[in-house]
Formats: structure tokens, C-alpha cells, sequence
């Protein structure tokens, strides 16, 4: 140390902690709550429907996800997403529409880095992963039970 | 009170998600593959179907039920089919959801342009 922080210092530096935005963690997590908890409804309620409609239990969540997906991935494309996620947080991230939005976000961004190599390759930054990590646990996991059942 | 439900369950899991990317680390790609992992592991102990049929979209619509697809499809495969059966059966039940998402991805990418 070659010189101490002179008073001044301090004093701007505890000013500036006051000013700075306080990101309340109570606060994210009411709206990611509420964020997610609204997909959710509205996927339950996509689901009643098919199911009144006659669909089968599963058939009706396949299409379902679908309906979700869709929904977010044009969202997207209309940057009304974007809006969602900064109010939501988690809340947005989580269900199976920030899936898509991870799909669909980068593969507008990249698109102008080629139809192969930008918009193809990228749409998968996040997916990827995601169906790594689920094919391999699933696989390892869903083998495991299977053996020792 | 399906509604109701869904809404409770599927928040609360959104919330915990916000707790830890508060609290920790992680980004939101790390808690979409924890999630994963986590429902993959919750459905091969039998606790998935559970929750599906207390709090309908609310477990289903979480990623966490992409886990749980993926290991009733292993489950189930390996049951029908042996180790062949595993091995497509995992992809094979998630594939109407992932085909969906990469179709609508792509010609999203293709329609729309970034805001800004």
C-alpha cells in the first residue's frame, strides 16, 4: 500500500454503495415467481382444454409443450421475450418456453455469421448442453433403474 | 384448483431457480442443465409422476420435466427392448418437443431480426 484512502475517498466510496441500485433478491423472487408461475398457468390451461377437447393424458402435455414453445419462439422473434425474461428472471428462464427463447434468441442474433456456422450452430449454445447433460444423465439414471429395480 | 396449483408449484420452482442465480455463480444455461439433471434423477427414483399428477403444468412445464421425459423414454425403452430400447427410447419420447423447438427456432431465426 503506498498511500491509505484519504477520507474523502471512503466518504465518495460509501456513496457510492448508497446510490447503486439495490437489486433486491426478495424482489426477484417474487417476480420470477410470479413470471413462472403465469406459464405454468397457462400451460395448465392449454392442457384442460386438449384434455376437454379428448386427448390422452400424454398426448395432451406433448402438445402442450408444443403450443408453449411456439408461443415463446415467436415471442422472441417479436423481442416481446426479451421484455419478459428482464422482468422475470428464473420465472422466464425455467420453463420449457426459455428453452426455446435460448433456441431462438441466438439463432437471430448469429444469423448474419452464415445460415450454417451463425444461425444453425448457434442455435444450439444453450440447447446443446441441455441435451447433453439430459441424454447422459436420463441414459445413466434411467439404466440404473432398470438394473437395480 | 388445477390452476392454482399448477401456479404454486411452477412458481416455486422458479423461485428457487432465482435464489440461486442470486445467491450463486450460476447462469441461467447452468440452471437449465441442473434443472435437467435434477428432474432426470427425481424421475428415475419414481418421485416425477408424482408430482405430475399433483401439480400438472406445474411440474410439466418446468424444464426439469425435459429429464423426466428423457429417463421414462430410457425406462421404458429398456423395458421393451434392452439396451437398443434405452438408447432410443430416451430421444425418441422427447423427440416431438425438440423437433418442435429446432423447426420453430429456425425459421424464427429466419423471419425475425434482433431488436437494436
Amino acid at each position: 500500500m503506498r498511500e491509505r484512502e484519504s477520507p474523502k475517498a471512503k466518504r465518495y466510496a460509501r456513496l457510492v454503495e448508497q446510490e447503486k441500485p439495490k437489486i433486491s433478491l426478495f424482489s426477484n423472487v417474487v417476480r420470477a415467481f410470479v413470471t413462472g408461475g403465469i406459464i405454468c398457468l397457462l400451460g395448465e390451461t392449454i392442457r384442460t382444454y386438449l384434455l376437454y377437447l379428448g386427448l390422452s393424458q400424454p398426448l395432451a402435455g406433448v402438445w402442450m409443450s408444443i403450443s408453449l414453445i411456439f408461443l415463446a419462439s415467436f415471442l422472441t422473434g417479436l423481442g416481446v421475450y426479451d421484455e419478459i425474461g428482464r422482468f422475470g428472471g428464473a420465472g422466464s428462464a425455467i420453463p420449457i418456453t426459455g428453452f426455446a427463447n435460448s433456441i431462438v434468441a441466438p439463432a437471430m442474433e448469429y444469423r448474419s455469421e452464415g445460415a450454417i456456422l451463425g444461425l444453425a450452430a448457434r442455435l444450439f449454445i444453450i440447447a446443446g448442453p441441455v441435451i447433453v447433460y439430459g441424454l447422459v444423465s436420463a441414459t445413466g439414471f434411467g439404466l440404473l433403474r432398470s438394473v437395480f429395480r | 384448483m388445477n390452476f392454482f396449483w399448477a401456479f404454486i408449484f411452477g412458481g416455486a420452482v422458479c423461485a428457487i431457480g432465482q435464489v440461486i442465480l442470486d445467491k450463486t455463480k450460476m447462469t441461467q444455461a447452468d440452471l437449465m442443465v441442473v434443472l435437467v439433471v435434477f428432474g432426470s434423477l427425481i424421475s428415475a427414483l419414481g418421485f416425477y409422476d408424482p408430482l405430475v399428477t399433483r401439480f400438472g403444468a406445474g411440474a410439466m412445464v418446468p424444464v426439469s420435466n425435459f429429464g423426466h421425459t428423457l429417463t421414462q423414454g430410457v425406462i421404458i425403452g429398456y423395458q421393451e427392448n434392452g439396451f437398443l430400447g434405452a438408447l432410443e427410447g430416451g430421444l425418441g419420447k422427447a423427440s416431438a418437443v425438440l423437433g418442435a423447438a429446432i423447426i420453430f427456432g429456425f425459421t424464427m431465426g429466419l423471419l425475425f431480426r434482433p431488436k437494436g
